[in-house]
C-alpha cells in the first residue's frame, strides 16, 4: 500500500480515556494515543488484557466521551456530531463487531429482525419485499442460508452467529468496521473460515477494518498494519511484516517472543525474550518517533539513537539474509 | 494393565447424554494410555469430546451421563467401577485437575492459604500447622512471591496469572499421579501463558507427574507435550509422538487444523481452511465422521468407519487413505513441506544412533 497517496478516515489524535477521575480509583484507560487509519486497509491493534485496546475502540465509535484528545473520522470530530443527521450518518458509516457471538445477539429476536435494525432505523428499505430481500442478500453474503431468517440466534453455532454479527454490521453499508476479538471464541477451525470471510467482504467493498485481538499469528495474517498497546500507550506501529521481522521495542519483541508456534522443533529451542516494565514508567517525556520511514516507537529524545542503531542494524541483517 | 510405563490406561470408552432430544453419543470408542511422566495432549474443537474424557476419569461426569462400555483402569483398578466415596479419595490425591478459567476455580471468600491447604488435611489428616507449612512451599514453589504475607489474601486481591499458579498450587500439593489441565492458560495473555506453561513443565519434572493436557491451540501443544490425540466427533482419529502428529500427520482432519493456524509467515488471500462444522452426535453419520468436511474423504469414509491403520509403532490415524487399495493423494503443500522435514529428522535421528553405536564399539574394543 502506497501510504503517501492513501486517504485518511480515521485519525486519532492525543486520545486520553479516564475513568472514575477525581475518584482514588482513577484509571488511565487509554493515555494519550495518536495513529490514523487509512481507507481500505486493515489496522490490527494488539496488546495484553487490561492494555486498553477495546477502550480505544469503543471510543472511537463514540461510545465514550474522550477526555482528552480527538477522533476525527471522515474529516468530523466524533465528539462534535450536533445534528441529528450527522449522528445518523455517522453510524452508519461505522459499525462494529464484538467478540462474544451468545451474549451480542438478542435471543428474543428472530435473525432477520437482527440483521434488518439498522435497515429499518435508517430507511433503507423501500417495504417489506425489499426489507426481506436485503436480508436474505446478507445472509447470502455471509454464507448461510437464506431459510435462516426466520430462526433464533440459539439454534446457531459459534461461527455462524458471529456471521450473523458481521451480516448485521454489514446491513448499513458502513465504510468503517471494528472487530473486536471477532474470533477469539471461535474454533480453530472455523476462525479461518470467518478470517476469510472478513477479508473477502473487505475486498468487495473497499472496507476499512480496525481488527481489535491478542492473537498475535491472527493479526498479522489479516493486517496490514499493526498497533501495539501496552498500559494504555501505543508503543510501536509499523507495517505488519516490518514489526513481525524487526521489532523495536523491547515489549513487542518480548511479545512475539512469547507466542507458541505450532512446530515443535521450534517451541524446544524458544528463548522467550523478558520485558521489565518499569522502564516505561522512569518519568522522561516519551512521545512516538518515526525512526525509519513508517514505523514508529516510542521513544524519549536521548532514547533515539539507540533505535535508530537497533534499526539499522536490524536492517543489515536484512540484507544478509 | 498391557504395558509396564502404562500409568493410566482407557479402553473403548463409550459416554452418552441424556437430553430431551435424544441420546447425545458424546464418546463413541475412545481408548489412549497415559505413561508414567509424559505429557499427553488430547486435541480437537468444542464438542469432540475432549473434556468429558477427562471429566470421566476424574468421576465428575454430569448427571444425564451415562457410560455405556469401556474402562479406565488406573494403577490396575477400573475407575468407571468405583463408588463415590473411592473417588472422593483418589480426586485431589492421586488425580487432580486445573480448570480453564482461574478465578471460578478457586472460593472467592477462602484465604487461599487455606485453599492450597485443604487437600492435605483431608487426604493426608495434617495438622493445620503442618499442611500450612507444606502450603506455604508450595506457593513459593509456583513462583507467588511474598508467599509469607499473601498466605491471608483472597482470590480477588491476585492477578489472573497468579491465580492460575495458585490452582496449580492446589492441584499438585499432593503430589498428584496425574495431572488433568483442561486450557490451563487460554484464559491468560500470551507472555503470562508462556510463564505458566514453563512452570508446570518444571513442576512436572520435580514431582514425576503424568499430565493430560486439553487445548485447541496447536502451538501450545508444540511446546508441551511428548505425544498428541486427534479428537473430532466424539473419537479419537489419530494418535502419535508429538514429532509425528506435527510433521508426519496422516489424518486429514489433522490437515486441516494444522493448516487453518496461521504462523507468522503465513501470507496469501485466503487461509485454508476446514469447511462446514461438526456433526450433529445425537444422531452420528455413518462411516467416518470427518467425511462430508474432507475434500479427500473416499466412498468408503461414507459407509464405513475407518478402523486406525498403523504408521509406525507409536503412531496410528483412522482414515481410509492408509489403506492399501486406497488412491495415493497428494496432502496439502504445507503438510508435503512437513513431511519433508520429518524425513530429515528421522533421518538425523538414524545417523546419530549409528555413530552412537560406533562409538560405543570403539570404546568396547
Amino acid at each position: 500500500m502506497d501510504y503517501s497517496k492513501a486517504k485518511k478516515v480515521l485519525e486519532v489524535s492525543h486520545l486520553k480515556q479516564y475513568f472514575n477521575i477525581g475518584k482514588p480509583n482513577e484509571v488511565h484507560a487509554v493515555d494519550d494515543i495518536s495513529f490514523d487509519v487509512y481507507e481500505g486497509e486493515t489496522f490490527g491493534l494488539v496488546g495484553e488484557s487490561g492494555s486498553g485496546k477495546t477502550t480505544t475502540g469503543r471510543a472511537i465509535i463514540h461510545l465514550y466521551e474522550p477526555t482528552e484528545g480527538k477522533i476525527i473520522f471522515d474529516g468530523q470530530d466524533v465528539s462534535k456530531l450536533n445534528t441529528k443527521e450527522k449522528r445518523q450518518h455517522f453510524r452508519r458509516e461505522m459499525q462494529m463487531i464484538f467478540q462474544d457471538p451468545y451474549a451480542s445477539l438478542n435471543p428474543r429476536m428472530k435473525v432477520k429482525d437482527i440483521v434488518a435494525e439498522g435497515i429499518d432505523i435508517n430507511h433503507l428499505a423501500k417495504d417489506d419485499a425489499d426489507r426481506s430481500k436485503q436480508v436474505e442478500d446478507l445472509l447470502e453474503t455471509v454464507g448461510l442460508n437464506k431459510d435462516h431468517s426466520s430462526r433464533y440466534p440459539h439454534e446457531f453455532s459459534g461461527g455462524q452467529r458471529q456471521r450473523i454479527g458481521i451480516a448485521r454490521a454489514l446491513a448499513v453499508q458502513p465504510q468503517f468496521i471494528i472487530a473486536d476479538e471477532p474470533i477469539s471464541a471461535l474454533d480453530v477451525s472455523i476462525q479461518a473460515q470467518v478470517v476469510n470471510l472478513l477479508k473477502k467482504l473487505q475486498k468487495e467493498n473497499n472496507l476499512t477494518y480496525l481488527f481489535i485481538a491478542h492473537d498475535l499469528s491472527m493479526v498479522k495474517y489479516i493486517s496490514d498494519r499493526i498497533g501495539v498497546m501496552h498500559y494504555g500507550r501505543m508503543l510501536e506501529i509499523a507495517t505488519s511484516d516490518e514489526i513481525y521481522a524487526h521489532p523495536l521495542h523491547d515489549y513487542t519483541a518480548s511479545l512475539l517472543s512469547a507466542v507458541p508456534v505450532p512446530d515443535p522443533e521450534y517451541e524446544r529451542a524458544r528463548v522467550q525474550k523478558d520485558y521489565d516494565a518499569s522502564q516505561e514508567f522512569d518519568g522522561k517525556e516519551r512521545k512516538l518517533v518515526e525512526i525509519v520511514p513508517h514505523h514508529w516507537v516510542r521513544a524519549s529524545e536521548d532514547e533515539i539513537p539507540m533505535y535508530k542503531e537497533r534499526a539499522m542494524k536490524e536492517s543489515r541483517l536484512k540484507d544478509e539474509d | 494393565m498391557e504395558d509396564e510405563r502404562n500409568i493410566l490406561e482407557v479402553r473403548d470408552l463409550k459416554i452418552d447424554f441424556k437430553t430431551y432430544a435424544g441420546r447425545v453419543k458424546a464418546i463413541r470408542d475412545v481408548s489412549f494410555d497415559l505413561r508414567k511422566g509424559e505429557t499427553l495432549a488430547i486435541v480437537g474443537e468444542s464438542g469432540s469430546g475432549k473434556s468429558v474424557t477427562t471429566r470421566s476419569i476424574m468421576g465428575l461426569l454430569a448427571q444425564n451421563a451415562v457410560v455405556t462400555g469401556g474402562s479406565i483402569e488406573f494403577k490396575g483398578d477400573d475407575l468407571l467401577k468405583k463408588s463415590d466415596k473411592q473417588m472422593d479419595a483418589i480426586r485431589g490425591r492421586d488425580i487432580a485437575e486445573i480448570f480453564q478459567d482461574p478465578m471460578t476455580s478457586l472460593d472467592p471468600t477462602m484465604k487461599i492459604g487455606k485453599q492450597i491447604a485443604e487437600p492435605l488435611m483431608i487426604h493426608k489428616g495434617m495438622k493445620k500447622e503442618k499442611a500450612y507449612a507444606q502450603a506455604l512451599e508450595m506457593m513459593k514453589l509456583v513462583g507467588i512471591t511474598d508467599a509469607e504475607k499473601r498466605i491471608n489474601n483472597y482470590p480477588h486481591q491476585f492477578s489472573g496469572g497468579m491465580r492460575q499458579r495458585i490452582v496449580i498450587a492446589i492441584a499438585l500439593v499432593n503430589y498428584p499421579e496425574i495431572l488433568i489441565a483442561d486450557e490451563p492458560t487460554t484464559a491468560l495473555d500470551v507472555t503470562i501463558q508462556a510463564q505458566i506453561l514453563d512452570l508446570m513443565k518444571e513442576l512436572q519434572e520435580k514431582i514425576n507427574t503424568s499430565i493430560i493436557f486439553i487445548t485447541h491451540d496447536l502451538g501450545v501443544v508444540a511446546g508441551m507435550a511428548d505425544r498428541v490425540a486427534v479428537m473430532y466427533a466424539g473419537k479419537l482419529v489419530e494418535y502419535g509422538t508429538v514429532d509425528e502428529i506435527f510433521y508426519n500427520p496422516k489424518h486429514p482432519y489433522t490437515w486441516g487444523l494444522l493448516n487453518s493456524m496461521p504462523t507468522m509467515d503465513t501470507t496469501g488471500d485466503e487461509l485454508p481452511s476446514i469447511p462446514g462444522t461438526p456433526p450433529d452426535l445425537l444422531d452420528p453419520p455413518a462411516g467416518d465422521a470427518f467425511a462430508p468436511r474432507n475434500p479427500y474423504a473416499l466412498k468408503i469414509d461414507t459407509e464405513q468407519e475407518p478402523p486406525f491403520f498403523k504408521v509406525s509403532d507409536t503412531h496410528y490415524a483412522a482414515t481410509w487413505l492408509l489403506d492399501e487399495r486406497a488412491p495415493k493423494v497428494t496432502p496439502p503443500e504445507p503438510i508435503i513441506e512437513r513431511q519433508k522435514h520429518f524425513k530429515e529428522l528421522t533421518a538425523a535421528a538414524l545417523k546419530s544412533h549409528k555413530n552412537q553405536h560406533v562409538n560405543e564399539q570403539e570404546e568396547q574394543l
